[in-house]
């Protein structure tokens, strides 16, 4: 893919290299862009580290990095409760999601049954749902369901996703017939075939999907700000709200508490871009 | 395309098969792996919109309380906030998505170029994208602070007055227009400075997704038509104008969808930014009241089930309606190999 790209721009610039004041002006606008993009991430840290004082002053650079801010912001709300719940939310979330979208995907991309296209569409139908619609109805249904102020209320309802259905599908209809007939030959079952010789096929899919569930999950605030009650319930997103309002003008506490939220969804951005760019694209062009 | 092949075998099998046992045990098996997903997506999104539009027809406050018809619906339509919201989120979504596809084109663009260090400047631009709308929110909260944020004081190193931002009901052009001593209607005003800010905001985290989109269709263009247009004599604009954007326009019809969709339901970081500004939620003065910060407002806020969730199925028709608009008169200009 990269490769491809690389021959391919090649094509389009190669008699404009010479001109450097055109390349010098498209460089000037991407670092331009680049920095504004980076600018408040830089800014949030830069301030992490400041006193109030300095956050009065407007100094841009702290005197000295101190983690103090950290320490306070940890201590004045229960974040690592926050995160501990996130944490537990997400993984669960992840793992319901790769359960019912494997079985799924495989069922539409490989077994014959009645009603099949129909179905499919009417999966593909809940992406068109508006998340307001069925936010009241939903909150309802969780309360009589005995679920409110529960982790359970936090990851069930996300644990259908026909996206990662669809992704699955996609990908167990490219794996060759063949495999299946050989498989079949030697008795084995479509749930043995699915867990020996298809998921093993399906690594990147599988990686791609919990990523992306990961951190949709990790994000999400405001199905979880109705659904909880207590503060002990409450995920990284909704606590750090909460923690927006309380803050009041210590802009540099907020500011640690942020950095907090952000830092290990962007570490595990930094582990897995490669992935998880792809799975934008693959979300983004299919979906 | 996949649909259309699975339609042909469930046809042929069909055919085969009518009134054989091994299809029904087949079909049987295959409902068993859909059941989880069937479960959750049959609680937890078909019975909700049903159950959403039963709500809509009573007053409902914690719990039923009685049947009144259409009645929360008529309420909405002359209830002056519910139109000031919609006012609002056609702001939002006026003001957002154009500039943000805009904005995103030219940078994918200008990054295929053969450019050193392309995928720093592409993961950089995914930056925002990635992180929570809630915490970038908070800090862009704190970026347009009006005593301390980071906005004003770079307006003052260019010697422009600082602004109030996100505690700023005033229109932005009735500001522009106003430290230009000329007075303006009110109908005027235009989007209020504390709405600009939020959809600054929202510029700055959406770039990266569609960049990204951007690029992968930027990728799929032949290299062959560039090569013929170039044999043709076409230069560099006239290159962009009539492959480049012809051969984007799926994609851009793509973004715009769901940037339309997204911008309709839009609701973390307007929470964010103005239930801490101080002004309170949707404020100051409502004018950052989106249609659904109202619906959230009415409902969680004042206890209005029924009367948040008849404002959500009209949104849900707007909505519906613009995506069938849309996909009506957008679809002639798509431009499909």
């Amino acid at each position: 893919m990269n490769n491809k790209m690389k021959i391919k721009s090649n094509g389009i610039t190669k008699t404009k290299s010479k001109f450097s004041a055109s390349r010098f002006f498209i460089y000037l606008i991407l670092t331009v862009g680049a920095f504004i993009s980076i600018l408040p991430f830089i800014w949030m840290i830069l301030t992490s580290f400041k006193n109030y004082h300095e956050v009065i002053a407007r100094k841009w650079i702290p005197s000295s990095i101190r983690f103090s801010n950290y320490v306070i912001a940890w201590n004045m709300a229960p974040f690592p409760r926050y995160f501990a719940n996130t944490f537990l939310v997400a993984t669960a979330t992840v793992i319901g999601v790769l359960i019912t979208s494997i079985l799924a995907g495989y069922a539409f991309a490989r077994m014959d049954f009645f009603g099949k296209n129909a179905i499919f569409i009417l999966f593909l139908s809940t992406m068109m749902i508006p998340f307001q619609i069925i936010l009241i109805p939903n909150f309802i249904i969780i309360k009589k369901l005995g679920l409110y102020n529960t982790y359970l209320a936090m990851i069930i309802p996300w644990i259908g996703s026909v996206f990662s259905i669809f992704l699955f599908k996609q990908f167990f209809t490219t794996i060759p017939e063949d495999y299946f007939d050989a498989a079949t030959l030697d008795g084995c079952s479509h749930f043995r075939f699915l867990l020996h010789i298809a998921l093993p096929l399906s690594k990147p899919i599988l990686i791609t999907v919990a990523l992306l569930n990961f951190i949709w999950s990790w994000n999400s605030f405001l199905w979880p700000l109705i659904i909880t009650s207590e503060e002990k319930m409450r995920p990284i997103q909704v606590g750090l709200s909460y923690f927006t309002i309380e803050a009041g003008t210590n802009a540099h506490q907020l500011m640690a508490a942020a950095t907090l939220t952000i830092f290990p969804i962007v570490l595990l951005y930094f582990f897995v871009q490669k992935q998880f760019i792809e799975g934008v694209k693959t979300a983004g062009l299919k979906g | 395309m996949s649909i259309f092949k699975s339609k042909n075998q469930k046809n042929r099998s069909r055919k085969n098969n009518k009134l054989n046992k091994g299809y029904l045990k087949k079909s049987f098996r295959a409902y068993l792996y859909l059941l989880p997903a069937a479960l959750v997506l049959i609680v937890f999104r078909f019975i909700p919109v049903g159950y959403s539009f039963y709500i809509s027809l009573h007053k409902w406050k914690v719990k039923k309380v009685a049947y009144i018809g259409f009645k929360n619906y008529i309420k909405a339509l002359s209830d002056p906030l519910f139109w000031n919201s919609l006012k609002i989120t056609v702001f939002y979504v006026v003001g957002t998505v154009p500039i943000t596809i805009i904005i995103s084109l030219i940078i994918a663009y200008l990054l295929f170029q053969k450019i050193k260090g392309r995928s720093i400047y592409r993961m950089i631009f995914f930056l925002p994208y990635i992180t929570s709308t809630v915490a970038s929110a908070a800090v862009w909260l704190w970026i347009f602070n009006p005593g301390h944020g980071l906005v004003n004081q770079l307006l003052e190193l260019l010697r422009i007055s600082p602004l109030k931002w996100m505690n700023e009901p005033r229109g932005i052009l009735k500001i522009m227009f106003g430290n230009m001593g000329i007075a303006i209607p009110k109908w005027a005003e235009g989007p209020s400075l504390a709405l600009v800010a939020v959809m600054i905001f929202v510029i700055w985290h959406y770039i990266g997704y569609d960049t990204t989109i951007f690029l992968a269709a930027l990728g799929n263009i032949p290299s062959e038509l560039y090569e013929a247009a170039r044999i043709d004599g076409a230069n560099r604009w006239q290159l962009f104008r009539h492959i480049t954007l012809p051969m984007l326009s799926p994609a851009t019809f793509f973004l715009v969808t769901v940037a339309l969709i997204g911008s309709f339901q839009a609701f973390n970081h307007i929470y964010v930014m103005t239930s801490a500004s101080g002004a309170a939620l949707g404020g100051p003065l409502k004018t950052t009241t989106t249609t659904t910060i109202y619906i959230f407002d009415r409902f969680y806020g004042s206890i209005k089930t029924g009367y948040a969730s008849a404002m959500a199925f009209i949104l849900f028709w707007i909505i519906l309606g613009f995506t069938i608009l849309q996909n009506y008169f957008g679809e002639k200009r798509v431009f499909y190999e």
